[in-house]
């Protein structure tokens, strides 16, 4: 007897369940097994032993979210590309003709490329540089 | 319904604990490789060979006092090191190790075989950088917002030549269902292993490289570099807190390993095809497999602190520039090949 596919995705709740139950009780038991005995010194940020000036709540870099923004972007068109991979070797079959997937994808990827070529260009991922059209 | 239940939960349980155990072992086995390759003798004193220093260091982490600094954001301080390691202990759960064998139709070598496997574990490394971009921020302390902002940025890149690097083999195999990959490599031994077919040993160079970059680790260790970040996005975190980081680390280190095993070694399928001969159908013959897979496991931890016990840190706009402009074109020309030879290559 076979099990419905669903089923398959029980364990992987299981799973879930049990690796969050040891992160948080890992959290709860060095709250409460460890001792506390605190300062103010010990409770400010560490710098290195000087005293902490400010906080860290200010700017940084607008290239991180740069390339966050790319990530998605680029993740977007990988994952795209799953379905078809796992298609591919059927796909002479399914239309007929033996080349109709590769150059599907290949359209595809040169679309892709472009984009990747401008960014480039635009010197996004030149971090060194200070000249880059951000 | 109910023995399928029991039965799991009994396996999440061994796999979960066999994983948390092969952690500690991971950090022993890291420092007394390192320490052999700087000519010292590393951790010898608790137990035999330092056996038990694992173990040690794990209490040790609960005892000490558990630090939360008066500036953080307190909900996310507490939550990021509970994402890192609850994904990084994740997704073992699609990573089969062993050939099917059915006992009550549960099956005993793998959690679960889901037909979506890899992008399960994509998945879940993708949301594990929660832990680590919270951790940075919530902590309210320099070093850690910028350990966390190079983690963040380093990890996305590199995800994506992974992610590239993968489809190569998806192409091969027709499936993403980690156990069919497997299969699809079974015929002739080490011949039929994906790192020896078609294009990808190219797919196989990306994802390793990339692998040390997902993971943080040397050569790509820029997050926690030392000399310039203390300790990185880790800074402020003590007690067993900051050893949940550290366990997330190794933790994410195993999986990549079983799953650089599965795509591109042929997982538990022996080097030698049919020619070693075969133990009959007894118990003891299924676990030959689940044997195979352990050693090149270890081959690639061994792999990693190797390459930490070797090789110096790369410059954070070199690493990007290594991830994006030359191992993203080269996956992309991974998948053209790849499919370009898969469909001229006689049908």
């Amino acid at each position: 007897m076979r099990n419905p596919y669903y089923w398959n995705y029980l364990p992987f709740m299981l799973q879930v369940l049990a690796a969050v139950a040891i992160a948080s009780g890992m959290v709860l038991a060095s709250w409460f097994v460890g001792r506390h005995r605190s300062s103010r010194v010990k409770l400010e940020a560490y710098e290195c032993g000087m005293v902490a000036q400010g906080d860290a709540r200010g700017r940084f870099s607008v290239r991180f979210y740069m390339v966050a923004m790319l990530f998605i972007l680029f993740d977007v068109e990988a994952v795209f590309m799953m379905p078809w991979a796992v298609i591919y070797r059927q796909l002479p079959q399914l239309t007929g003709s033996r080349m109709f997937g590769f150059w599907e994808m290949l359209v595809y990827l040169g679309f892709v490329l472009v984009g990747f070529f401008y960014i480039v260009k635009k010197g996004i991922l030149d971090w060194a540089s200070d000249k880059a059209d951000l | 319904m109910l023995t399928f239940l029991l039965l799991s939960l009994v396996k999440v349980i061994v796999v979960t604990v066999v994983l948390l155990l092969a952690v500690a072992y991971t950090v022993l086995l890291e420092r007394k490789l390192v320490a052999r390759i700087q000519n010292r003798w590393g951790p010898s004193r608790v137990g035999p060979f330092g056996l038990l220093q694992p173990l040690v260091d794990g209490a040790k982490s609960f005892l000490k006092e558990d630090i939360i600094p008066a500036g953080v954001y307190k909900p996310l301080y507490i939550l990021s090191p509970i994402i890192a390691l609850s994904c990084a202990l994740l997704s073992i759960a699609v990573v089969p190790f062993g050939p099917e064998r059915q006992f009550r139709g549960v099956d005993l070598f793998q959690i679960t075989d889901l037909n979506v496997g890899l992008l399960v574990i994509l998945g879940v490394t993708s949301v594990g950088i929660y832990g680590i971009a919270l951790s940075g921020w919530s902590s309210n302390d320099k070093y850690s917002l910028l350990g966390s902002l190079r983690a963040s940025a380093q990890i996305v890149s590199y995800e994506l030549a992974l992610g590239l690097s993968l489809v190569g083999v998806v192409l091969r195999a027709g499936s993403l269902s980690l156990r069919d990959i497997v299969n699809s490599q079974s015929a002739h031994g080490l011949f039929s292993w994906n790192v020896f077919g078609g294009f990808q040993f190219f797919a196989f160079f990306i994802y390793l490289m990339a692998a040390f970059a997902e993971t943080n680790r040397s050569p790509f260790d820029l997050p926690e570099a030392e000399s310039e970040l203390v300790g990185g996005y880790h800074t402020e975190y003590s007690s067993m807190k900051f050893a949940m980081f550290f366990m997330s680390e190794y933790a994410n280190m195993i999986t990549v390993s079983c799953v650089a095993t599965l795509l591109f070694l042929g997982g538990w399928t022996s080097p030698f095809g049919n020619l070693l001969p075969s133990l009959g159908g007894s118990i003891l013959a299924s676990f030959v497999p689940f044997c195979w897979f352990v050693l090149k496991v270890l081959f690639f931890l061994c792999l990693y602190v190797w390459v930490r016990g070797t090789l110096p840190r790369f410059r954070y706009d070199q690493l990007m520039a290594f991830g994006w402009k030359f191992l993203v074109p080269l996956a992309i020309a991974n998948i053209i090949g790849t499919s370009l030879w898969l469909a001229l290559r006689t049908s």
